[in-house]
């Protein structure tokens, strides 16, 4: 009897999903629902590379459309408005507005997360933009104008690329950020700073403390207006102020969402037949021993290798160190676990007046987190030091004349036992 | 048209097609190579696509550029050979290639 498993969401854990599956021995049918026209591409690159020209549209695809046929991995457009866990049905609704009945055997949410929108008085005008998909980015690349002003409203990752990206195409960028600094919640004040330095250097006005009241213009936007009635001229916004989970759809059919669609080690919720993978789980990260909901790429690949190997009844489970990657002008900035929780930081480099350092987080000792510039090496120690649980000394770590490889000693003793983590989700 | 071969750490092959001017990683992703995630989609920003070139072809794809050896160099199943597929780009020239996968990506 033939199965079909229904992917619903066709971004990077999709695409992961759907080929681990083949590869796991998976010989039923398998569909992907996503509303985007397009195969699942890469999204990073979206405030980087493709923003800025580098990247054109067509190096985007995760996989080619060949790969897809030949593994017979079939591709709907459409909205999945309902999943009916007893029949093992979900409704469709294509993009003529017409719905229909689909059955599965297996079903993997994949839902991803979408953008949180501002709601003052304006921002319904023209020309204030988000960036989450390829049509965010497109339309944003049409409104370009060299020498023209472009407001960024968020100093997250994604309002930090979007910056240096609008900066290199030589618009007149002002990023507006309500909290006391850039990247307040993700990393150090000192790696903040470092960051609020170079894109003051590159010509971004960066503006911290500063909450947004509202847009003017006419149709189209043209001033920012602040809480303090501070204008910015603006003829482009993008709004970057986070993202929130996918879930509703989950929640709707009685699975357990909290922050995120709650699953297990395998990637299972808690119906058998139902998996969840990327930006829209929630899941027990075992390294930091807490429950994390994760807006990643190398997360959602992870989690749906995971999800590929239940669905086909294996056992599977991770010690996955999350890890995340921000390119910003020539900076490359890679970063290795969760730094929520630390109580020492060493720095290892010149974040005054360089452009090359590493920020090193410690928790009782243990290093639990690594923000790395332009240093691949301090990197790749990290990770292998944090997933191996290895105990260091901190203080080494500034020292540039020790060498990358010998802070880890030679006899580096695993240590027993698992941090607590107040990361939440 | 020409081949490569990815031999996976417990010997399994995958002969793919080359596919001129696109890197060895995105070749390996579009054939659905195991072992090769390329999280990073080729930045060299994950050191996930390490391959280890077989013998004389590594006179064809050349050696591996200071960041990438930065990045090589932390890893314990570094070769001689070692490269990072993303920063490989196929030529016609690479007909017959072996690359191997480590055990373990960084």
């Amino acid at each position: 009897m033939n199965r079909t498993c229904i992917v619903i969401g066709a971004s990077h854990a999709a695409a992961q999903l759907t080929t681990s599956l083949r590869q796991e021995g998976w010989e039923g049918d398998i569909l992907v629902i996503g509303d985007e026209p397009h195969l699942p591409y890469h999204r990073p690159p979206l405030s980087k590379a493709f923003l800025s020209g580098e990247k054109t549209a067509e190096s985007l695809p995760i996989r080619p459309a060949a790969f897809y046929q030949k593994n017979d991995i079939q591709f709907r457009q459409g909205r999945v408005t309902a999943i009916n866990r007893d029949q093992q049905t979900l409704t469709l609704v294509g993009g003529g507005g017409e719905s229909e009945q689909l059955s599965y055997d297996k079903l993997a949410l994949c839902t991803g997360a979408r953008v949180r929108k501002v709601e003052l008085p304006g921002s319904d005008l023209d020309g204030i933009h988000y960036l989450r998909d390829m049509a965010d980015a497109e339309s944003i690349k049409r409104s370009v104008a060299e020498g023209q002003h472009a407001v960024i409203i968020g100093g997250g990752y994604v309002g930090l690329e979007t910056a240096a990206s609008l900066r290199q195409l030589g618009m007149q960028v002002t990023l507006l950020e309500r909290g006391p600094r850039i990247l307040g919640r993700v990393t150090a004040l000192e790696v903040s700073e470092f960051y609020h330095r170079v894109h003051t250097e590159s010509g971004v006005c960066i503006h911290t403390h500063v909450p947004v009241a509202g847009f003017s213009g006419n149709g189209r936007v043209q001033k920012v207006v602040c809480a303090d009635g501070t204008e910015f001229p603006a003829h482009l916004v993008v709004v970057g102020v986070g993202v929130m989970p996918n879930t509703e759809l989950a929640e709707m059919a009685g699975l357990n969402v909290d922050s995120g669609i709650v699953v297990d080690e395998g990637c299972r919720t808690n119906d058998q037949n139902i998996v969840a993978a990327g930006d829209c789980a929630n899941q027990l990260n075992r390294l930091y021993g807490c429950r994390i909901r994760l807006e990643s790429v190398p997360n959602a690949t992870e989690q749906a290798k995971i999800a590929a190997a239940s669905v086909c009844g294996k056992s599977s489970a991770s010690e996955f160190l999350p890890w995340f990657w921000s390119d910003q002008y020539n900076l490359k900035l890679q970063i290795a676990g969760l730094s929520q929780g630390y109580d020492q930081l060493v720095i290892r480099g010149d974040r005054f007046t360089g452009r090359s350092f590493a920020a090193f987080y410690f928790k009782e000792g243990r290093l639990i987190a690594a923000d790395c510039v332009n240093r691949p090496q301090e990197y790749l120690l990290s990770k292998r030091i944090i997933a191996q649980n290895l105990a260091v000394q901190p203080d080494r770590f500034a020292d540039e004349s020790v060498p990358v490889k010998e802070l880890l000693l030679a006899d580096s003793p695993v240590l027993v036992t698992v941090g607590g983590c107040s990361q939440t989700a | 048209m020409g081949s490569i071969t990815f031999i996976e750490h417990d010997g399994a092959e995958h002969a793919v097609e080359i596919e001129t001017g696109k890197s060895l990683m995105q070749i390996a992703m579009n054939n659905g190579v195991p072992g090769i995630d390329a999280d990073c989609g080729g930045e060299a920003a994950c050191g996930t696509c390490h391959v280890i070139v077989d013998g004389d072809w590594i006179a064809a794809t050349g050696k591996a550029g200071d960041e990438e050896l930065q990045m090589l160099d932390m890893t314990p199943d570094r070769a001689p050979t070692s490269r990072l597929a993303c920063q490989i780009i196929a030529t016609d020239a690479m007909d017959g290639l072996v690359a191997r996968l480590p055990e373990f990506q960084m």
